[in-house]
């Protein structure tokens, strides 16, 4: 299992988020949740401008067996989706946490960091699903 | 009739296997309020005995007509080999195995089948098929909703020349999920859709254009194709398959072509059968391919790099995602499509030609002759395939019931639709210039008794 990283907030739903200095919010899925859906054979984006809401259906990431929702985990706009996806959705498996991210986003609120995970109860969570 | 070998012991143990009760257990997380205990019109069950007298009985009434009705399902000349060949035992079954990739055989007939139906209608991808055409249509709409999401207002807009019995099958699948279906306005001299009508700013998802149309005739399809995509609409074609042979298919409509083409596929060596099975057909331009529903076979390569046929893009079939799929109603309609794909080998491209135009001819001689009778005319003007709509002088009903006394089945009643006294009729390759000339004297002489 590799490290997770530091600087990063975990959801139950396996995704991760990067607060940035401009007060916007990179999303992906982790390490754990790529090697579960196994190769990644595309990655179906929203459009940018678009209004989410927190919990709702964001993108798909769809393997060889499975085609998964990628939820929402704050309510906000969407200010840039990652497109080189379009073309290399498996740079999701080599890269989760880097060049797989999926859409950076504009929050509606303030980032509830309570609601989230530290990579240190992430870690947690992932060994009781584990047991 | 089938025979299931299961005895009351095999089922006890497989429900104890499993940890359940009754096989009504493995229903209970359906609402008891939605569990109906009689059907209404529906007969109790009858025995293996009674249902093969009851059948007998019925299929004696049929008879053996001559047959002018097309309305969507059209009597044509199916070589014996085409079902000698599909009811085989290696091909007899409606199913794609659920082993798909050990029965390469299967999987090698339904990629043939999807590339000769690409070829018809000039479109990347077909999938392995689907219920009937009305049903396609459903799946289309719903289809172009999660294709062109940036359009949200769940609204598709139809020619006036698509089926109306679709609009309520489509209707009926698809309306409890948010879409609309709304009809375009039509010229009335031509029944086609009135270009100077055409609604501006509606916001629809797709338009749906029937070519040719319910009454037979043919629209502009390119300017519709092109009005649509101007709407930021997808274009869902309804198209005939044996009219394919001689008509642009959907794929060169207009500037880039209709985005999804369906049909029925009956025409392609299945019988008319009281009305099925029959299997419809759908493709689409390989942007839309994700979103396509059913099944989908391709071609690959195995581990030692000899051809292959396997099962692709299943990751959205309802197996994995369940209520997310892209259908929850997508089983093909493998022995159909088995049929259809060794019509279409028999007949060949140019078997195909020479079947649309002998409808043709034949429809036109029917159509000349009709309308040399006085108190029948052309209900539209303009070209027609091999179907077309007649205005009769008085009701349609007794003419057809004093036709059907002679054997002969006189065409279908559009007077509900055309809100006026209406007959469309239909000669396909089958009818011998001596049946229309029989067709057209019987009729002359029906109308002259109920003057």
């Amino acid at each position: 299992m590799t490290e997770l990283p530091g600087d990063l907030l975990y959801t139950d739903e396996h995704e991760w988020l990067r607060q940035e200095e401009d007060g916007s919010v990179t999303i992906g899925i982790t390490d754990h949740a790529q090697a579960a859906l196994g190769d990644l054979v595309y990655v179906e984006l929203p459009d940018v401008g678009e209004e989410v809401d927190a919990g709702g259906e964001m993108a798909v990431v769809e393997s060889v067996k499975a085609a998964s929702d990628v939820y929402a985990p704050i309510a906000g706009e969407i200010l840039e989706v990652n497109e080189d996806l379009a073309d290399d959705p498996e740079t999701i498996n080599s890269d989760p946490y880097g060049d797989g991210w999926i859409v950076r986003m504009q929050p509606s609120d303030d980032l509830d960091e309570d609601a989230l995970m530290t990579p240190d109860a992430y870690q947690q969570f992932l060994d009781e699903l584990e047991d | 009739m089938p025979f299931i070998p299961h005895t009351e012991k095999d089922t006890r143990e497989m429900l104890d296997t499993i940890g359940v009760k009754s096989i009504a257990d493995l229903f209970d997380e359906i609402p008891p309020e939605l569990m109906i205990e009689h059907l209404e019109h529906v007969p109790e069950a009858q025995s293996e005995m009674e249902i093969s007298r009851l059948m007998r009985r019925r299929a004696k009434m049929d008879g053996s007509p001559m047959c002018f009705i097309g309305a969507g399902a059209y009597e044509h000349h199916i070589p014996t080999a085409v079902w000698d060949i599909a009811t085989r035992g290696e091909y007899y079954s409606a199913y794609t195995p659920y082993q798909a990739e050990a029965s390469q055989g299967t999987l090698q007939t339904i990629y043939e089948y999807q590339t000769m139906i690409t070829e018809l209608t000039g479109l990347d991808v077909s999938n392995a098929s689907l219920y009937d055409g009305a049903s396609a249509l459903a799946e289309a709409a719903l289809m172009a909703v999660r294709s062109n999401r940036r359009v949200k207002s769940g609204r598709v807009l139809l020619a006036p020349g698509v089926n109306p019995v679709y609009q309520q099958v489509a209707s009926a699948i698809a309306g409890a999920q948010g879409l609309s279906f709304e009809r375009l306005p039509a010229v009335s001299a031509t029944g086609n859709v009135d270009f100077d009508q055409l609604p501006k700013g509606r916001d629809p998802v797709a338009v749906v254009v029937q070519q040719p149309s319910f009454a037979g005739t043919l629209d502009d399809v390119d300017r519709l194709t092109d009005w649509a995509h101007a709407e930021g609409a997808l274009l869902i074609s309804i198209v005939n398959p044996i009219s394919l042979a001689i008509l642009k298919p959907p794929g060169q409509w207009g500037e880039n072509g209709a985005d999804i083409a369906i049909g029925e596929g009956q025409p392609l060596g299945v019988p008319l059968s009281s009305g099925g099975p029959y299997f419809g057909f759908m493709t689409c331009q390989q942007q839309h391919v994700r979103q396509m529903p059913g099944r989908i076979v391709g071609r690959t390569t195995d581990l030692d790099g000899k051809p292959g046929f396997a099962l692709t893009l299943q990751a959205r079939e309802q197996h994995i995602r369940r209520s997310k799929a892209t259908s929850n109603i997508c089983t093909n309609q493998g022995l159909m499509v088995t049929a259809a794909t060794i019509y279409m080998s028999l007949l060949g491209y140019e078997g195909l030609v020479n079947v649309a135009h002998a409808c043709h001819a034949n429809t036109v001689a029917l159509v000349n002759g009709l309308t040399a009778i006085k108190g029948v005319t052309r209900l539209y003007d303009g070209a027609f395939f091999h179907e077309a709509a007649l205005r009769l002088d008085r009701p349609v009903a007794p003419l057809l019931k004093a036709l059907a006394e002679r054997d002969i089945l006189g065409g279908f009643d559009l007077s509900a639709f055309a809100a006026t006294d209406a007959l469309l009729v239909c000669a396909t390759e089958t009818k011998t210039r001596a049946d229309i000339d029989a067709y057209v004297a019987a009729f002359a002489d029906v109308m002259a008794g109920s003057d």
